[in-house]
């Protein structure tokens, strides 16, 4: 893999671009691998990568029915932060935090995570209450997260209506600065080009159609469009649709499969400078890069896999953020999106050992698994690799909803977050 | 948004009126204390998710306010049937989707 740096646009620039290299390689696959996973997003791309680079286990393949990141990594809006209320939550976020903040160099690949705060904004003596209890949580935790006022909070962000006479007047906000967002795609092609580079296949537009099992109930390999496949373990990380593979292998998961929306406006120039959240009257915004607004909704209240969703609820999301910011009343919108999100009973992931030896699953994200990319990934592949969980994953098995130990975690608002 | 047949109500009527209320024709174990925490799960927690035709409840929380049974095609989104709560698992009626506002559509 060539280095990328300035020095190589600098050569590049000198002889017309002809030596760029693909950034992943597409080999035909194998009989078989130690470990296939199977979901070409983030979440499995990155458990490629950490298989490779943390576990010696170079013979891996990822199966993506689609193309790289083509399901829910490219499908949110991308915001990240840690501030959740159980450990079993700040663990994790934390940890993916943490592993946000030096991604771009450990991958030698510009994710463009940017840090430029996450404000949730409070509206009523509820949502402040519930607000000051997670800051505390957080801060003893030692996750940062801090209270504003509501002039604070225009302050911060500029746009913001702090008015009384406003709709959904504000009472305050909690902060976390670390929290920002990151660029979807290239957090799946960063993956995808390291892990490459250390061997791992990566085998798109190939659907697996089976989890075929051996004498003993272990997992063998998969079948696919492109035939069978086989494989030592499997790990199943397919989001919106991993309660389909698992049913494959006989495994029922608790998961309801639901669409959630998003959508941008036309691009302006730099106004917004945070990711603004409002779980009380579902709003969701930040403005990337490239000047679009992009603005999470709702999730629809149906079980589906149609990846769109009814209008009713993108038109919601507007009315509140047309009232909580005045001036974007004119922006006109430009796209409108859906992708399937895997909803747990208690809004927490899964990650886990399953009743089938060697099959391993990570789901459950739900709204809130762009954030949680490197930090999930990174223990899906120690799972994979040992068998058992990491300590920071230990909480989010699938044994919770047998023994009633759930994380029902109140930071997670069953919408875009 | 949906039109959805109430089939109680009788009428098409939009999604705002009604709530999901999950998979259909799941039934509380009538000795509730005495199953094992496995089988408290099964029933609990663990659905089918079905991609494509899927029974499921829905209830008409701002008209009649009763729940009711659908069977719905969760890839394109159309109801393929309604009908009354405490009837059997209906049959799914024809192979191809009919669209909700169909004349003889959403009948129950």
């Amino acid at each position: 893999m060539r280095k990328y740096s300035v020095f190589a646009v600098a050569r590049e620039a000198m002889r017309s671009h002809k030596g760029w290299e693909p950034q992943w390689v597409s080999p035909e696959p194998r009989a078989s691998y130690d470990v296939i996973i199977i979901g070409g997003g983030g979440h499995g791309l990155g458990a490629a990568y950490y298989l490779a680079k943390e576990h010696g286990i170079t013979n891996v393949a990822v199966i993506e029915k689609g193309w790289l990141g083509g399901g829910n990594t490219g499908r949110n809006t991308t915001i990240i932060r840690s501030n959740y209320l159980y450990e079993e939550s700040m663990d994790m976020y934390e940890h993916s935090l943490k592993l946000w903040e030096g991604l771009s160099q450990e991958l030698n690949y510009n994710v463009m995570y940017s840090p430029r705060g996450v404000m949730m904004l409070s509206h009523n003596t509820h949502d402040q209450q519930s607000f000051k209890r997670h800051i505390n949580a957080n801060r003893l935790y030692g996750i940062d997260n801090e209270w504003l006022t509501p002039e604070q909070a225009k302050a911060f962000c500029p746009p913001l209506d702090i008015s009384k006479t406003a709709r959904y007047p504000i009472n305050g906000a909690a902060l976390q600065k670390r929290g920002g967002t990151a660029r979807h795609d290239a957090v799946a092609w960063g993956y995808a080009r390291a892990a490459s580079d250390m061997g791992v296949h990566i085998i798109q537009n190939c659907e697996v159609t089976g989890i075929r099992r051996g004498p003993g109930g272990e997992v063998t390999g998969v079948e696919t469009a492109r035939g069978f496949i086989g494989a030592k373990k499997i790990g199943v990380s397919a989001s919106g649709h991993s309660s389909m593979l698992m049913q494959m292998a006989d495994v029922r998961v608790p998961l309801t499969s639901n669409p959630l929306q998003a959508l941008v406006s036309e691009p302006l120039k730099p106004i917004f400078p945070c990711v603004v959240m409002s779980n009380t009257v579902h709003a969701y915004i930040s403005q990337s890069d490239k000047g679009e607004l992009v603005i999470g909704a709702g999730t629809d209240q149906y079980h589906s896999y149609s990846q769109t969703g009814g209008l009713q609820i993108i038109t919601h999301t507007l009315d509140a953020i047309c009232e909580l910011f005045p001036i974007f009343r004119r922006v006109k919108m430009m796209r409108q999106w859906g992708g399937i999100t895997d909803n747990t009973p208690d809004r927490s992931a899964i990650q886990s050992v399953t009743p089938v030896k060697n099959l391993f699953v990570n789901c459950g994200w739900g709204t809130g698994g762009f954030k949680a990319t490197p930090g999930s990934a990174n223990l899906f592949a120690h799972l994979i690799a040992r068998g058992e969980p990491h300590r920071l994953a230990s909480g989010l098995t699938l044994d919770r909803f047998r023994t009633g130990r759930l994380i029902d975690e109140a930071a997670a608002a069953a919408v875009a977050h | 948004m949906f039109l959805i047949k109430c089939p109680y109500c009788g009428e098409n009527r939009s999604e705002l009126e009604f709530r999901w209320a999950g998979e259909a024709h799941i039934a509380r174990p009538e000795n509730i204390a005495e199953i094992s925490n496995e089988e408290f799960a099964e029933y609990f927690f663990l659905r089918d998710n079905t991609k494509g035709v899927a029974y499921e409840r829905w209830r008409h929380i701002h008209g009649c306010g009763r729940f009711f049974n659908a069977i719905r095609d969760t890839v394109s989104d159309n109801f393929l049937l309604t009908y009354k709560a405490g009837l059997p698992r209906q049959p799914v009626p024809g192979s191809a989707p009919v669209s909700p506002d169909a004349p003889e559509g959403g009948a129950a």
